[in-house]
């Protein structure tokens, strides 16, 4: 089992940052030098938190700013109810005695205090429902201090060099490749975004996970506007399904799945006292034509994380309690996983769809399930790597890393293992660190040591992501809370890659492996 | 009660079980859900004991098990009635016009006075259990003044008995214009129980939703019109009216909470039975059912997949097997290696051959009909002015589904301007029209209704758009009822009217001359406020008709596309490449069709969402499905062998679309 001690240790000095990965070690630099290592270099980003001004949201209510204003009781019961729901309704009747009647006023406060008495005791169940809809997104987000990030989230397009970046101030920025033109999208329902994600087999469609609904951005690549307009926005929304935490397309793109923390489908009375049963409803839509089909289990109380396994055949959901759910995308049977020790913070499949990699909340451990289609399930979860904290000792001071997992990320072609590892806020020399280990699945499955990813000073990395075509080796897109976003390479020959020549490990070596792929299947005669 | 006798071996062994399941369940269901009933209808918050016992009591009685059995045999006999009404392709109407002559068809008379029929019965199947005031039709009552005992007749349970009927009645029109028979296949798999599981909620609240509703319109209408009924009924059956109570009709009569209550009650338990019917008939026929790919014996040709991809005759069977064709191509490795193989001996790849056929023929007979409906819609999203006599008020359906010569109501209209002859008989689309013609001059050997599940939808070509305000499709329907359907109830079906084959055969003076004076009705009425509402498009009315079974498309689109990807690293012997640029260029022949297509007005208007019904309203939506369903296939392709696909040979426009998809520039 590989634990954190085994590492390299991180540079000494402070200034350097991890530039790539060649030759099997990462290089150390300062930041000016990272550049003119690939093709097309993703551009370094830089969005300074102060220059980003967030959303001043209206958290519970305006209304005290306004006048008093005397509706009639009938107006005022269906704003209540429209606000606020039954309970709105029912404390709007209570607290209006001198207007109804008497035995109205007394079975309207029973019945609220019998619904409060029942929401408290659901919320003891189930704490997280007593947070707001933001503090609940930065709680299960993958996304380290979601809410004070100037990244909200980040998503690289899965086919082409193109991503897009939501930014603290609920815009979204897409840059690509092949223009210059970064369109802004902006629309008036699309407020803390906690995730997005390209749709896979299309070129512009860009589902974003937003506070009350979803919405599904259509932006034409080849148009030169950089404002694309509302309209080009679909909105999918499900009474109840707010908010959306977690959003996944299936790798066929046919579908999408969202999920909630705090979905209520089956009451839909619109209560903030939450009535609901612990369940956790999985929405799974056709996007094109606005089809929702809720996937329904009771136990776990929602559910905060959704990932589907990159051959589309699983789909992991986790849930805030200490239980997650492996779901099988075929006739869309679950298996449950519950978990010892707390909530399953993150988890990420590997490119065949037969591993999953975990982390449980409070752990400082990352777990393995194996999946094959002919022996039925895993029994039991192995520990393939401990990220108990770790000291190392340099010029500076000593370096402390390890701790719990914000999130774990594994790239595409299976060979890297980036691990967000949160660190300790307090402590001034144990900050948030990536731990990037080796895979290796045969002969028996295991991490290897690779190295730390290590910002500027004085910048922790928030989230971070995989490119999913890099051509030679893969590429980690790391967003860092002084709002830079950097792209660290790690060049390597896969496993599985057919290669003729050794293993050149810089992209000015592989010329040879272009030709090799540029090599056509059918020749002029066949056609 | 419909034929099952029908020669296609999948209806036969496969769907008549299907159904038969399906039905028992419900029948199963029936007696819990009555004693749910029972318990709510007698619920009383004073008497919470005498409640319970009571209603133990009575969930033994004799009477109560007598109705119990009576309601199992009306869901028994009504779910039977309805199989024949079940389609999996909607009828949408493209006018207001169209949709009233749906409604009054013979056909669906006879379903609404089926439902009445049955909404009674069960009513009083109610009353029965409900006891009390409700219990019979007739009541002693006392004369105030001489004293004596009469029979009078109970009025309530006359209510009831009335509401029940006009339950029947709604749910039957509401039936067509939420077309609650079209049966849609889910997006997802899941086990029936599962399906089953996550629907009761929203059946339980479209039922008590739609009751509630029905109680509002009943209550109005029996308000402004119940004493006629009432009436009647005393005077047929020489019952006295009593005097002493006040009658329901009158302001007072209807202030009765408990009445109300009862009555939404027993609403929801009469909607929430045939709810459940539709719903458990709608899971259990849409289950994937697996076809073999090949089979060893010579007797099973026929039910192996290639073979019942090009059957025309059972929609379901069609339906089902591309439904098959998409799960296989994206879940099973060993079915996918039983397509791609060689047969056994000549070396042909006879299984890929005749699925890409298929395939290919659904995806060009789609973009043969946007094309022509393109071409026959000016950029206005009107009809063009006419070269010809269509209105502008027409719209183009496909006519591949409809018949002309179903109804006296449709002949009668026929002849209102506008009509269809025109464009038939000097249409611009002549040549395209022309397929029509045996459709017309032999009414009597084309069945009469189009039957369930039997479609002329691959059959024939698209035959142009020919034009008619009031020609709703005729969907195809599950089971066929062609002769049969005469013996069994279904009304029949008038015969052709004489003077249209003549008048498509030869366009003499005569013809002209009415040719002209039919012009001059037509500009008179197109005046008229009335006319112009009633036979007014209605806007994405004729763009949802044209995609209307577009589920097979995008089942053919993913199939394909799946199993194209796939053959880059399992077919062994490249029996996919050979016909990759046909595919290739029939999707993007497709793909260029539907992209003018959605250029015009309402094509890409999204529908509004029905709140609360059992309607399913997919089909409003198939069109966008399509659109991404054929992009993403696109893709599925193009990433798949990227580079390669230079050297595939299309046309040039055709190439310069695919480098667009190459650079994902789409």
């Amino acid at each position: 089992m590989c634990s954190l001690a085994f590492f390299p240790p991180p540079p000494p000095f402070s200034g350097q940052v991890t530039l790539y990965e060649a030759n099997n070690e990462l290089v150390w630099g300062n930041w000016t030098e990272c550049c003119e290592k690939q093709h097309w270099t993703p551009p370094s980003l830089h969005f300074p938190r102060e220059t980003l001004k967030p959303h001043s949201r209206p958290e519970s209510s305006s209304k005290a700013a306004f006048l008093d204003h005397r509706d009639t009781l009938w107006m005022r019961s269906a704003g209540a109810w429209h606000d606020a729901g039954l309970t709105g309704l029912l404390d709007e009747i209570t607290n209006s005695s001198e207007e109804v009647p008497k035995w109205l006023t007394l079975s309207s406060g029973c019945v609220l205090a019998l619904l409060r008495w029942m929401s408290s005791f659901h919320c003891s169940l189930f704490p997280h429902l007593t947070l707001s809809g933001e503090d609940m997104v930065a709680e299960f987000s993958q996304v380290l201090s979601w809410s004070d990030s100037a990244v909200q989230s980040f998503a690289w397009h899965p086919h082409t060099d193109k991503f897009a970046v939501a930014l603290l101030d609920d815009s979204i920025k897409i840059y690509n490749s092949r223009s210059a033109i970064t369109p802004i999208l902006k629309h008036r329902l699309q407020r803390s975004v906690s995730a997005m994600q390209w749709k896979p087999l299309c070129a512009s469609t860009l589902a974003v996970a937003c506070h009350t609904c979803l919405l599904i951005w259509h932006v034409d690549p080849n148009s030169l506007s950089t404002r694309p307009s509302s309209g080009c926005a679909q909105v999918l929304s499900h009474p109840g399904h707010s908010p959306v935490t977690s959003i996944s397309w299936s790798p066929s793109g046919s579908l999408l799945v969202s999920a909630s923390p705090v979905d209520t489908a089956m009451m839909q009375l619109q209560t903030s006292a939450q009535l609901c049963f612990a369940l956790c409803v999985i929405q799974v839509w056709n996007v094109a034509a606005e089809i929702c089909v809720p996937l329904q289990r009771v136990g776990g109380g929602g559910v905060t994380n959704l990932s589907w396994s990159p051959d589309g055949s699983r789909l992991l959901a986790a849930t805030p309690s200490a239980l997650f759910r492996v779901w099988e995308t075929k006739m869309w049977t679950c298996e449950r996983w519950p978990c010892l020790k707390g909530r399953c913070q993150s988890g990420c499949w590997s490119p065949d769809g037969s591993r999953l990699l975990f982390c449980v909340q409070g752990e400082t451990v990352i777990y393995a399930l194996t999946f094959s289609d002919v022996a039925g399930g895993p029994k039991s979860a192995a520990v393939v790597a401990n990220l108990s904290v770790t000291t190392f000792s340099g010029p500076d001071g000593d370096l402390i890393v390890g701790g719990e997992v914000q999130s774990l990320a594994w790239d595409p072609t299976g060979e890297r293992l980036a691990v967000l590892l949160k660190g300790n806020a307090e402590s001034s020399n144990h900050s948030a660190i990536i731990a990037v280990f080796k895979t290796r699945s045969s002969p028996v499955f295991e991490l290897l040591p690779c190295g730390f990813v290590k910002g500027e000073a004085g910048a922790e990395p928030r989230l971070m992501q995989f490119q999913p075509h890099f051509q030679h080796g893969a590429l980690l897109t790391v967003c860092w809370s002084n709002g830079r976003i950097s792209h660290v390479p790690f060049y390597f020959v896969g496993v599985g890659k057919p290669c003729s020549t050794g293993s050149p490990p810089l992209p000015h070596f592989t010329s040879k492996i272009e030709d090799y792929i540029t090599h056509t299947l059918y020749t002029e005669q066949m056609s | 009660m419909f034929s099952f006798n029908q020669s296609c071996w999948f209806i036969r062994k496969v769907v008549r079980w299907r159904a038969v399941a399906s039905i028992g369940w419900s029948v199963v269901l029936l007696p819990p859900i009555t004693s749910l009933l029972v318990l709510f209808i007698r619920f009383s918050v004073f008497h919470p004991t005498h409640w319970l016992s009571g209603c133990l009591g009575l969930l033994t009685e004799a009477s109560t098990l007598f109705s119990m059995f009576l309601l199992c045999a009306a869901v028994i006999l009504l779910a039977f009635f309805n199989l024949q009404y079940y389609t999996v392709v909607p009828s949408i109407p493209c006018s207001r016009v169209a949709l009233l002559a749906e409604v009054l068809h013979p056909r669906q008379c006879v379903h609404s006075l089926v439902h009445c029929a049955v909404g009674m019965l069960v009513m009083w199947c109610v009353c029965v259990m409900a006891g009390g005031r409700y219990h019979a039709l007739h009541s002693p009552c006392t004369h105030g003044d001489s004293g004596s005992v009469d029979v009078c007749l109970n009025e309530y349970h006359m209510f009831m008995l009335l509401a029940g009927a006009f339950m029947g009645y709604s749910h039957s029109l509401m039936g067509v214009v939420q077309n609650v028979h079209y049966v849609s296949f889910h997006i997802i798999q899941q086990y029936k129980y599962m399906r089953f599981k996550g629907s009761v909620w929203w059946l339980l609240k479209c039922s008590a939703v739609q009751s509630l509703y029905s109680v509002r319109n009943y209550a109005i209408l029996y308000f402004l019109f119940g004493h006629i009924p009432r009436t009647w009924i005393s005077n047929t059956l020489n019952l006295h009216i009593d005097s002493s109570v006040r009658s329901l009709d009158s302001f007072g009569g209807l202030c009765d909470v408990s009445l109300f209550y009862q009555l939404w009650i027993s609403g929801t338990f009469l909607l929430l039975t045939w709810y459940l019917t539709v719903l458990l008939f709608r899971i259990y026929v849409t289950e994937p059912y697996r076809f073999p790919v090949q089979s060893s014996f010579a007797e099973d040709a026929e039910e192996c997949l290639p073979k019942v991809l090009t059957e025309k005759n059972a929609l379901v069977m069609k339906f089902l097997a591309l439904q098959d064709l998409a799960l296989l191509s994206q879940h099973s490795p060993s079915r996918r290696q039983e397509v791609f193989s060689l047969s056994q001996p000549g070396g042909h790849p006879h299984n890929w051959n005749a699925i890409n056929k298929e395939c290919l023929s659904l995806l060009s007979e789609l973009t043969q009909r946007l094309i022509a409906h393109h071409d026959a819609v000016a950029s206005n999203g009107r009809a063009k002015p006419p070269s010809d006599s269509r209105s502008s008020s027409s719209c183009s359906v496909t006519s591949g589904t409809e018949d002309l010569s179903q109804s006296p109501f449709h002949s009668a209209l026929s002849r209102t301007p506008g009509s269809v002859f025109g464009s038939a008989v000097s249409g611009v689309n002549l040549p395209l029209t022309a397929p029509f013609t045996p459709d017309l001059t032999s009414p009597f050997s084309s069945p009469a209704f189009r039957p369930l599940f039997s479609s002329q939808l691959a059959q024939k070509p698209w035959l142009g758009s020919v034009q008619s305000p009031h020609v709703t499709r005729r969907n195809p329907k599950l089971w066929s009822t062609s002769t049969d359907s005469q013996t069994n109830g279904s009304p029949l079906p008038s015969p052709e009217p004489a003077p249209k084959p003549a008048g498509e055969r030869k366009p003499s003076f005569l013809s002209q001359w009415l040719q002209n004076r039919k012009e001059q009705v037509k500009g008179f009425l197109a005046k008229r406020v009335l006319v112009v509402y009633l036979f007014n498009k209605l806007p994405e009315a004729s763009s949802q008709a044209l995609f209307a079974d577009s589920q097979a498309h995008i089942w053919a689109l993913e199939g394909l596309s799946h199993l194209v990807s796939a053959s880059y690293s399992e077919d062994k012997y490249g029996v996919v490449q050979t016909t990759l640029p046909s595919i290739l260029s029939s999707m993007l022949s497709l793909q260029e069709a539907v992209d003018r297509h959605f250029k015009l007005p309402h094509a890409s208007s999204k529908p509004l969402k029905t709140s609360c019904s059992l309607g399913d309203s997919t089909y409003k939506t198939l069109r966008f499905a399509l659109r991404a369903a054929l992009k993403t296939a696109i893709y599925r392709i193009t990433t798949t062998f990227r580079e390669h696909l230079h050297a595939v040979s299309v046309p040039a426009e055709q190439q310069k679309r695919l480098q667009q998809f190459l650079e994902y520039k789409e």
